[in-house]
């Protein structure tokens, strides 16, 4: 009798043994906000599409169906995943959240770089569509509306960032949440309320090429990029704050540092044989590199200073990356081989996490977990609503003449 | 565009770039300003013949005394001062709409004074990686399925061959990726012979001694080392070792599959093992071979001709049988004794093709099958042949290597001559002396040696190698006897040389007919 019980105990710690040995391999992953990557926003919040006509959506893509594969489609498939989505009602009293499915960086260059010159004035209409047509805005001056802007420096709707400072968050958009790509603090173009997502990187380009996880790692610090604009910036300095410049110029010799512009086909597969994979700014803070860098279990090293990341609240960044100031560059290095190993084993640990990429993807069709669900979720954490932002009858907010004179003529 | 920019961030560096307050007439009057400053630069480039860049034009402009300098590429041992841009909005908390500590406009790029590897970072990082490898490997590598203990019993005794086929087993063993216990019986007791063999492998040994010594004919050694395995099992009983028993015969060759497949073995399995039988003859074995051959053609095929011995499975991966090797084209022929030139045969079921769980060997009834039977209680006396005597139930055994047709492991015997002997441990002792025959001596005067030992004369009458080794022994007893016929005759002294030149010869040449004390 004594004998079978005390196999029953036994039984039962070798077993949680053994689990705790199998979650060894990841960790879970736990940010300010707690552990929330693998909520499900269905049931706690609603949202209500527009019904905009389609100059604003469909024919800007099927005019230029490139924008459905560069990094900024997150627009695109974020609509068409809240048109199936359960969280989607039909009735908007009901409504705790509204979306605008327009498409601004849509517009794209014959090399597919997108032109924002028009985007102001889209947006424009599109608002004065909305608050003519239901009386929903016009309740909140938009303040219980969210927009995606997944374009460099976000509702600034510019490529240059003195241009995008000087521009500012469209006015109109300055009651909305917005949810955009572009995060660096105490920066202009970035609201207090934004939610920050990642850019898109295609899934299945991405799972394509996994290679088997026993495969060492043996690169010890790895990048493939640009490290001067030698077209839009000669001298260097501009491009990057000379961050990247300095990368290449400290390292260029050494051989721990797998750095180089090629860009080989084995980019992919590189990267899941590295330790450290360098994610510095470019042009804009944030870079598809560090969705890479997630998915591909190499740690992200981060230079860029006060950047926001993505999902900050439910992600805790500081955990899984290393931050490098861009001053502390040239001792990139002594940085690096100065971080413990059972650190860097906790942070492939949680990079191993699978509710930690499926966070940073956007797969078709939309997946629990994946970041069309952080975005429900942060959007659902800012629920419920103020009371204050309910405008009384005829009271005006916002002023719809703000802005460069340019924003104002129709589109 | 680009000059947009510099007088962009020519202005920013002046004023806060949020500060749109700009006046109108200053701008117009700093952009022709800069224009004509443009077509200057443009023109001196065109005279220079290359580009002549305007930051010479900042650092002339710009006073030391501004706040917002950020410190040319070229010095570089200087570290820049990053001075925020409003000072005075960091006293402030409660502006919260303060600008970004971080500046737009062109910055420095930092370059350390030796922007070259420090060694010691280096190894640092070598360290590192190694150490991530090492968790890459126990998380997703071989550890990572649960990996159970290989527990090898291999039967062994001392004669000339075993040095390689225990070395072949060993450097296998020390491969696999799993914990391994190796236990070593040895015919004739534990020797240092094995035991220096074995020490140097690595993996935990278990060196058992067994007290019957090795016969001479094949048969009877099957039987010996049935009970050597029987022995190794009852250490693995009383010790209690848990993992996968496998039998390495010490001439067999395993793969390094083998390792794997066996991991997956529940109670008792058995793989498919390739046959070599090979006999020195190489006539012998062109016979045998064509005399199957007509065998396969008189009749059709009930015979497998295939040199394998494993588990037959039907279409439905069940067992159903044994393939066994086809001994009959030997019949008649095979090597009786150990030393025989003749095909070595394997017993019916050979040991090395099963593996079993270690604990169906342990005393406690309750985690064994109902169809094995109880290893205590085996008799050993009653013959047991081959591993299929442990069980009840034969057709209980799970066929590996997908039902047997991988072939996972090979099975030969081959042995010396009886008599054949070699140096204790393999070590040549004591040394043999090396000369060489110098042509060319820097003493050219130097009569030839005195007739000690003769080598050169020796080797000259050779021909084929400089290099002559002679035992010592065989030196001494000729140095025993020319000493004492070292003053009468010489002449005979040459024929009495000969004889051992016939000896060095075989020496350096191959060991077939060697013959040397042990």
């Amino acid at each position: 009798m004594i004998r079978s019980s005390l196999s029953v105990i036994l039984l039962f710690l070798f077993l949680s043994a053994s689990s705790a040995e199998h979650n060894a391999r990841t960790e879970r992953i736990s940010g300010s906000a707690g552990d929330v990557l693998e909520d499900n926003p269905v049931g706690r919040l609603k949202v209500y599409v527009y019904d905009l006509p389609s100059k604003y959506n469909k024919k800007l893509l099927q005019k230029d169906p490139r924008c459905l594969t560069h990094m900024f489609a997150a627009e695109i498939f974020m609509h068409r995943f809240l048109l199936s989505s359960p969280v989607r009602t039909r009735n908007p009293d009901e409504a705790d959240w509204f979306y605008t499915p327009i498409y601004p960086t849509c517009d794209l260059t014959p090399t597919g770089l997108p032109l924002p010159f028009k985007s102001p004035r889209m947006m424009r209409s599109a608002i004065q569509l909305i608050s003519s047509n239901w009386p929903y805005w016009n309740r909140t001056e938009g303040a219980d509306h969210f927009f995606v802007v997944p374009h460099d420096f976000g509702a600034c709707f510019h490529y240059q960032e003195e241009k995008a400072i000087k521009r500012g968050i469209l006015p109109l958009l300055q009651r909305a949440t917005l949810v955009q790509t572009f995060g660096q603090r105490n920066h202009v173009c970035l609201d207090q309320g934004s939610i920050t997502i990642p850019p898109f990187a295609p899934p299945q380009k991405m799972q394509a090429h996994y290679i088997p996880p026993d495969i060492p790692r043996s690169i010890f610090v790895y990048f493939r990029g640009l490290f001067y604009d030698v077209n839009n910036d000669p001298e260097g300095g501009y491009y990057a704050r000379g961050a990247r410049a300095a990368v290449w110029e400290n390292f260029k010799n050494n051989p721990l540092f797998d750095i180089s512009t090629d860009h080989p086909t084995t980019y992919y597969e590189d990267m899941q044989r590295s330790i450290f994979c360098l994610c510095p700014l470019g042009w804009a803070p944030w870079s598809p590199r560090l969705v890479e860098a997630v998915v591909f279990g190499c740690i992200p090293v981060i230079i860029a200073d006060d950047i926001v990341l993505p999902f900050a609240d439910a992600i805790p960044w500081e955990e899984i990356g290393v931050f490098v100031a861009e001053k502390d560059v040239p001792e990139l290095d002594t940085i690096l081989t100065s971080i413990p190993t059972e650190v860097i084993l906790r942070k492939q640990r949680l990079l191993a996490n699978p509710s930690m990429k499926q966070a940073m993807l956007f797969p078709q069709p939309a997946q629990p977990g994946d970041a069309f669900h952080q975005i429900l979720n942060g959007l659902a954490r800012k629920l419920p609503h103020d009371r204050s932002i309910y405008l009384r009858e005829g009271e005006k907010v916002l002023n719809w003449t703000a802005g460069p004179v340019g924003d104002l003529k129709p589109w | 565009m680009k000059l947009s920019a510099l007088h962009q961030s020519y202005l920013n560096r002046r004023r806060s770039p949020l500060d749109s307050s700009v006046d109108a007439p200053s701008k117009s009057f700093l952009a022709v300003f800069w224009l004509v400053l443009h077509c200057l630069c443009c023109l001196i480039s065109l005279l220079l013949g290359f580009r002549f860049s305007r930051l010479v034009f900042f650092f002339l402009v710009s006073t030391p005394s501004s706040s917002n300098l950020y410190s040319p590429p070229f010095r570089p041992d200087l570290p820049p001062p990053r001075i925020d841009l409003t000072p005075s909005n960091a006293t402030t908390a409660e502006a919260k709409t303060s600008s970004s500590r971080v500046v737009v406009g062109r910055h420095g790029i930092l370059i350390r004074p030796w922007p070259h590897p420090d060694p010691v970072e280096v190894m640092k990082a070598h360290r590192i990686i190694e150490r991530v490898q090492r968790e890459q490997k126990a998380v997703f590598g071989a550890g990572a399925k649960g990996s159970r203990t290989v527990i090898a019993v291999t039967p062994t005794y001392v004669r000339t061959f075993q040095a390689l086929h225990l070395n072949g087993v060993m450097h296998s063993l020390m491969l696999v990726p799993y914990d391994v216990v190796w236990i070593v019986v040895e015919a004739g007791g534990v020797s240092n012979e094995t035991a220096s063999i074995v020490g140097k492998s690595g993996v935990r040994v278990i060196h058992v001694g067994f007290d019957q010594r090795m016969p001479n004919t094949w048969e009877d050694r099957g039987k010996v080392e049935v009970l050597m395995r029987l022995r190794a099992l009852r250490v693995v009983k009383e010790e209690k070792l848990d993992g996968v028993v496998m039998f390495a015969d010490d001439s067999n060759m395993h793969s390094m599959e083998f390792f794997d497949e066996i991991q997956n073995v529940k109670w008792f399995g058995a793989v498919s093992v390739g046959i070599l039988a090979h006999s020195g003859n190489a006539e012998e074995m062109v016979m045998s071979m064509d005399k199957r051959r007509e065998m396969e053609e008189e009749e059709s095929s009930s015979l497998s001709s295939l040199p394998v011995q494993g588990p037959a499975c039907n279409a439905t991966d069940k067992l159903i049988g044994w393939h066994v090797f086809n001994t009959l084209p030997y019949a008649g022929k095979s090597a009786v004794y150990i030393d025989d030139v003749a095909a070595v045969l394997p017993q019916k079921l050979e040991w090395c093709g099963f593996v079993l769980n270690s604990r169906i060997l342990w005393d406690e009834a309750e985690s064994k099958p109902e169809w094995v039977k109880e290893f205590g209680l085996l008799n050993e006396n009653e013959g047991v042949e081959s591993p299929l005597s442990l069980l009840n139930d034969p057709s209980m055994v799970e066929p590996l290597g997908s039902c047997g047709r991988q072939v996972l492991l090979w099975w030969l015997r081959v042995e010396a001559r009886a008599d054949s002997k070699f140096p204790p441990g393999w070590v040549i002792d004591p040394p043999l002396e090396i000369t060489v025959a110098a042509k060319r001596t820097p003493w050219p005067d130097v009569p030839p040696e005195p007739p000690t030992k003769k080598k050169d004369q020796m080797s000259l009458s050779q021909g084929n190698n400089n290099v002559v080794v002679i035992p010592k022994h065989q030196q001494q007893q000729q140095q025993r006897s020319s000493k004492v016929r070292k003053p009468k005759r010489r002449s005979k002294r040459n024929k009495h040389e000969a004889k051992p030149t016939d000896t060095a010869t075989q020496v350096s040449s191959s060991t077939k007919h060697h013959q040397e004390r042990n």
